[in-house]
This record gives C-alpha cells, sequence and structure tokens, in this order.
C-alpha cells in the first residue's frame, strides 16, 4: 500500500474510534453543542438597523471559527500528545510511517471538522430563520472550507512541532480567545478600532467567519461587512496566503522535531510527567 | 553478501564537552543474539539508538545491514524492528486493528526469501494475544502491552531486531515466556538480535555473545562462557564434614576436590562446586574498571 493510502487509512480508524469513543465524542460535541445552544437563544435579536435575526448571522462566523481553532489547536494538541506517548517514534520506526502519520492527522481533522459543519449546517438550516443556501453559496462554502483547512492545518502541525510541554497546549487557547474578538466572529469587525481591524485581518480566522457568511447569509447583508462586500478575492488571497506559509514552513520543523525522536527522548519526557505528576 | 549484520569502529559521541562514547568497536554476526550490558550511564541506550538511527553520531564508522543508519531510507527501516522500553503509544487502538495496519507499511517490502508482514493471526498466536486481538491497546497489562510491542518489533519479520530491556518489570513466568519466544525468532527465523538488559542470568540465557560497556567504552566482548572463564579463579567448593559447614574459593576446583577427597574421603558430604558465571565477571570487570 502506498503513504496516501495508509495514510487515509490510519486517518478512518481515528474517526471511527473518536466518533464510537463517548468521552471523546462528548469532548468534540460539547463546545460546538453550547455554542449552537448560544446562538439559538440569541435568534430572537435583530442585526440592529435590520430585522435578520442576530443568532443566524452569527451561526457562519462561529462556523468559520470552529474551522480556525479546530484546525490549528486540534492538530497541535495531537501531535502533542503523540510525540509524548511515542505515537511519533512508532511512525518514525515504520518504513513510510512519517508520512502516512501525518496524512492520518490531516484527515482526523478535517473529517472532525467537516462532521461538525455538517452538523451545525443541519441545525442551522432547521433552526435559524434566513439562513440560505444556494449552488453558488455551496460552492463558495467548498473552497473556504478547502481552503480554511489548508490554511490551518499546517499551522497546527507547526505549533505541535514547537511545543515540547503538554500542559502548554492549554496556553495557545488564550490567544484564540483574544483572536476571536477581534475576528467579527460575535462582534461586527466594524465596531472595532481601525488598528484592531488590521491586526483581525492579518489571521485566517477572520477570513473563515467572511468567508462563512458570504457563504450562507442572504446577499443582503454583506452591508453589515467592512467596505460593505463580502471581499471574496480577499478571502481566498489571505487564506491561500496563510497556506503557502505553512505548507513552506511546517515539514521541515516537523522533520527536524522526528529528527530528535528516540527512545531515550520519550523516555525523559514521561520521567518528566512522572515528577510533575507526584 | 558479507555476513556481518552490523560494524562499528571508533563511534563517539559527545553532548557538548560531555563524552557518552569514547571509541566503541564491535561487530554482529547474522543470526547472532548479541547481549549489551553496562551499568547505568555506560552509553548502552545511545549506541542502541545510532544503529536504529534514531540518533546521529559524533564520530566513527557505523554499518548495520550494509548501510549507514544516519542517512539509510525506508527500505533500509524496513528490515528493522525496534521494541523499546516504554511504549504507551496508540492507547485507542486495538490489538489486532493496529497490528494489521503497521504490517500493511512493509508489504511492499517483502522479497522471496522474506515474506512481509507476518500474517496478524499467526502473530498473535505466538506472543499469545489471540484472546486479546479485540482490546484496546489501553485496557491491556504491563505484560501483555509488552508482547504486543514484541509483536509490533516483528511484524515486518525484520533481519535485525533491537530489544531494549525488554524483560524489566516482567514477572519470573513471563520473562521465561519472552526468552522462549526470543529462541524461536533466532532459531527458526533466522533473525540476528541486539539487546540491552540489565538481567545477567537473561544475557546468559539468551545471548550468543556478551558486550559489557563501561564509561563509553567496550570493556569485555565475548561469549557468556568465555567471560566467565576470564574469572575461572573464582570457583567456590562447599562441603560438610563431622556436620560442619566449609567453604573453599579457588581457582583449581577439580585438584581441590580430588585432594579434598583423598585426605577426608568418605566423611566428605553435600559437596558443591559452583564455577563463577557472567555476573561474577561483570562484577568484577565493572569494579576493575571503575577503581
Amino acid at each position: 500500500m502506498s503513504a496516501l493510502k495508509l495514510g487515509l487509512a490510519r486517518g478512518g480508524i481515528e474517526v471511527r474510534q473518536a466518533l464510537t469513543y463517548w468521552p471523546d465524542l462528548l469532548q468534540a460535541l460539547f463546545f460546538s453543542g453550547l455554542s449552537i445552544l448560544v446562538l439559538f437563544l440569541m435568534r430572537g435579536h435583530h442585526v440592529p438597523g435590520t430585522t435578520f435575526s442576530l443568532g443566524s448571522l452569527t451561526l457562519p462566523s462561529v462556523i468559520g471559527m470552529n474551522i480556525a481553532v479546530s484546525g490549528v489547536t486540534g492538530v497541535t494538541a495531537l501531535l502533542v500528545v503523540d510525540r509524548e506517548d511515542g505515537t511519533l517514534l512508532r511512525a518514525k520506526a515504520t518504513p513510510g510511517g512519517m508520512t502516512a502519520y501525518v496524512i492520518g492527522k490531516i484527515t482526523l481533522t478535517s473529517a472532525t471538522i467537516l462532521i461538525g459543519l455538517v452538523l451545525a449546517m443541519v441545525v442551522g438550516l432547521l433552526a435559524f430563520p434566513g439562513l440560505v443556501v444556494t449552488a453558488g453559496g455551496l460552492l463558495t462554502l467548498v473552497w473556504v472550507v478547502a481552503l480554511g483547512l489548508l490554511a490551518t492545518i499546517p499551522l497546527g502541525i507547526l505549533l505541535g512541532s514547537l511545543i515540547t510541554d503538554p500542559r502548554f497546549i492549554a496556553l495557545i487557547i488564550l490567544p484564540f480567545s483574544g483572536l476571536t474578538a477581534i475576528s467579527g466572529i460575535f462582534y461586527p469587525i466594524t465596531h472595532l478600532p481601525g488598528w484592531l481591524q488590521g491586526i483581525g485581518q492579518v489571521f485566517p480566522m477572520y477570513w473563515l467567519g467572511l468567508g462563512v457568511r458570504a457563504s450562507l447569509l442572504p446577499d443582503s447583508l454583506r452591508v453589515v461587512e467592512l467596505d460593505g462586500s463580502w471581499r471574496l478575492g480577499y478571502v481566498l488571497l489571505a487564506l491561500a496566503g496563510w497556506a503557502a506559509v505553512g505548507l513552506l514552513v511546517a515539514p521541515p520543523v516537523l522533520r527536524r522535531v522526528a529528527r530528535r525522536e528516540s527512545g531515550s527522548a520519550v523516555a525523559a519526557r514521561r520521567e518528566r510527567a512522572m515528577l510533575r505528576a507526584t | 553478501m558479507s555476513d556481518l549484520v552490523a560494524e562499528v569502529r571508533d563511534l563517539r559521541m559527545s553532548y557538548g564537552a560531555r563524552e557518552v562514547l569514547g571509541g566503541v568497536g564491535f561487530t554482529v554476526r547474522t543470526g547472532e543474539v548479541v547481549a549489551m550490558l553496562g551499568p547505568n550511564g555506560a552509553g548502552k541506550t545511545t549506541t542502541i539508538e545510532i544503529l536504529e538511527g534514531f540518533r546521529m553520531r559524533s564520530a566513527g564508522f557505523v554499518s548495520v545491514l550494509g548501510e549507514d543508519p544516519a542517512h539509510a531510507g525506508e527500505r533500509w527501516r524496513a528490515r528493522i524492528g525496534v521494541v523499546l522500553q516504554s511504549w504507551r503509544d496508540h492507547a485507542k487502538w486495538r490489538v489486532r486493528e493496529l497490528l494489521q495496519h503497521l504490517g500493511g507499511y512493509y508489504a511492499r517490502y517483502g522479497t522471496p526469501e522474506i515474506a512481509r508482514p507476518w500474517p496478524t493471526d499467526e502473530l498473535l498466536d505466538l506472543v499469545g494475544l489471540t484472546a486479546h486481538a479485540n482490546a484496546r491497546i489501553g485496557n491491556l497489562s504491563g505484560g501483555q502491552r509488552r508482547r504486543l510491542d514484541v509483536a509490533i518489533g516483528i511484524v515486518g519479520h525484520p533481519e535485525l531486531l533491537f530489544l531494549d530491556e525488554p524483560t524489566a518489570g516482567f514477572d519470573p513466568a513471563a520473562r521465561r515466556e519472552f526468552h522462549e519466544l526470543v529462541h524461536r525468532l533466532t532459531d527458526t527465523e533466522q533473525t540476528t538480535v541486539l539487546l540491552t538488559t540489565h538481567d545477567l542470568a537473561e544475557a546468559e540465557r539468551l545471548a550468543d555473545r556478551v558486550i559489557i560497556l563501561a564509561g563509553g567504552t567496550i570493556i569485555a566482548d565475548g561469549s557468556p562462557d568465555e567471560l566467565a572463564l576470564r574469572m575461572s579463579g573464582h570457583a567456590e567448593v562447599r562441603w560438610t564434614r563431622d556436620g560442619q559447614r566449609y567453604v573453599h574459593p579457588t581457582d583449581q576446583a577439580t585438584k581441590f576436590t580430588r585432594e579434598l577427597f583423598a585426605q577426608f574421603g568418605e566423611s566428605v558430604e553435600d559437596l558443591e562446586v559452583r564455577r563463577a558465571g557472567l555476573e561474577d565477571t561483570y562484577m568484577a570487570l565493572v569494579q576493575e574498571y571503575e577503581q
């Protein structure tokens, strides 16, 4: 079997594990479920100056945010844990193992995100008034999500390669909370001071939110965006740019990290973890 | 083709100013079981990791299966098996699922002489995990987990198998079973094995050859018998006479015993001659080195 097939097989097995092991499933569904519930309670409020439901406006943004957060932190956490317990070393000890390992993680993360996306859309279309699904919108959604995965997963691999201690995983959640606040997810970016708008528009999260809004909201709502436009050309450029950076930087960094893996490196990390535990 | 599976000459390894290996050299021949012994910090793990291709060396010549492990590719990797001390990976996978999956990586490296991978069910049977084939790996006991690690180590039908302290933490029955497994591998499969251990009885049982490392150099290299013979001065003769117990260390046990009987005849009882073993040699050599 080729490394691609083995990687896909790997990802498939791990997706099945994630879906059939209830603690994992609960963890995966908890935050998305919670945020959709909050949005559901917001559906009676209206976007200022319109009759459009605030909950319905925010749902696409939250879908975009989820792609950004899960794309980056999901892979980061997987990689850090796999380094700690020796899964990465096992991949290194197996012929073709590293390539298949990376493909497996990409498959697992993408599948998890896509399952979440489909669930959120089904709930959104059933319970949130005003969302529209058109052929053009779906097409936009497909390339936005695909580029979004390409833009975020390599960043997750990069972060996961750089973080050596599982305790630091929690720390990367913090900048993500800050980023959410300035990416126009729950609070319109147009209401932020210009310099914060600038920072927000550097990162993929804003562009993912905008792209998903462009796919699922009626065209008339673009008036609440910056420039009164969905700016799909910029969405494409920004996400493609991040994808290019990530794909260029992440593989050599991961290779470097993998080169340093050995039995004694894993054992030493384990010993440190035991010391912390006692 | 040479019958050398591994060749190491003047291998050196330093971390900054600290030298861990100071010119190690040895060879491993096809089908041999070589045990590497030595106190903690002697450089065993470093040596093995360099041979496994997991660690870069500072200097020296290393050849494993005809290639330099530092630059060898995936085809070479497929001919090697590695069993480490403490794998905890793939805890969510099931036993058969993981073995079947990992076997897939070796399929393209099979040759007419060596079929790869090892069929999953045969392998499960070989390591005694058939009853646990569908168990979650995270739920296995320590001994079962180690047997799985051995199974993964040999799933690609390796020509050279590295075992790092394979029976640490085993109870005596599990240790014996493991030794029988290694014997089966080396007798029927011609697998060459390089293992590290702290258990000298294990080394004596399993190894064709023993290499003792101390302070980053090899202080002894030979068969367990040869090494034990180095300490032939350390046989011990014990006997009782008239209800009294005697112990006498000697370097000529046969001559001493003959004289004992000549002098006291039938009043010598409970005679016991205990020749120095690997453990005595090991202790003496390491002590000698440390002074």
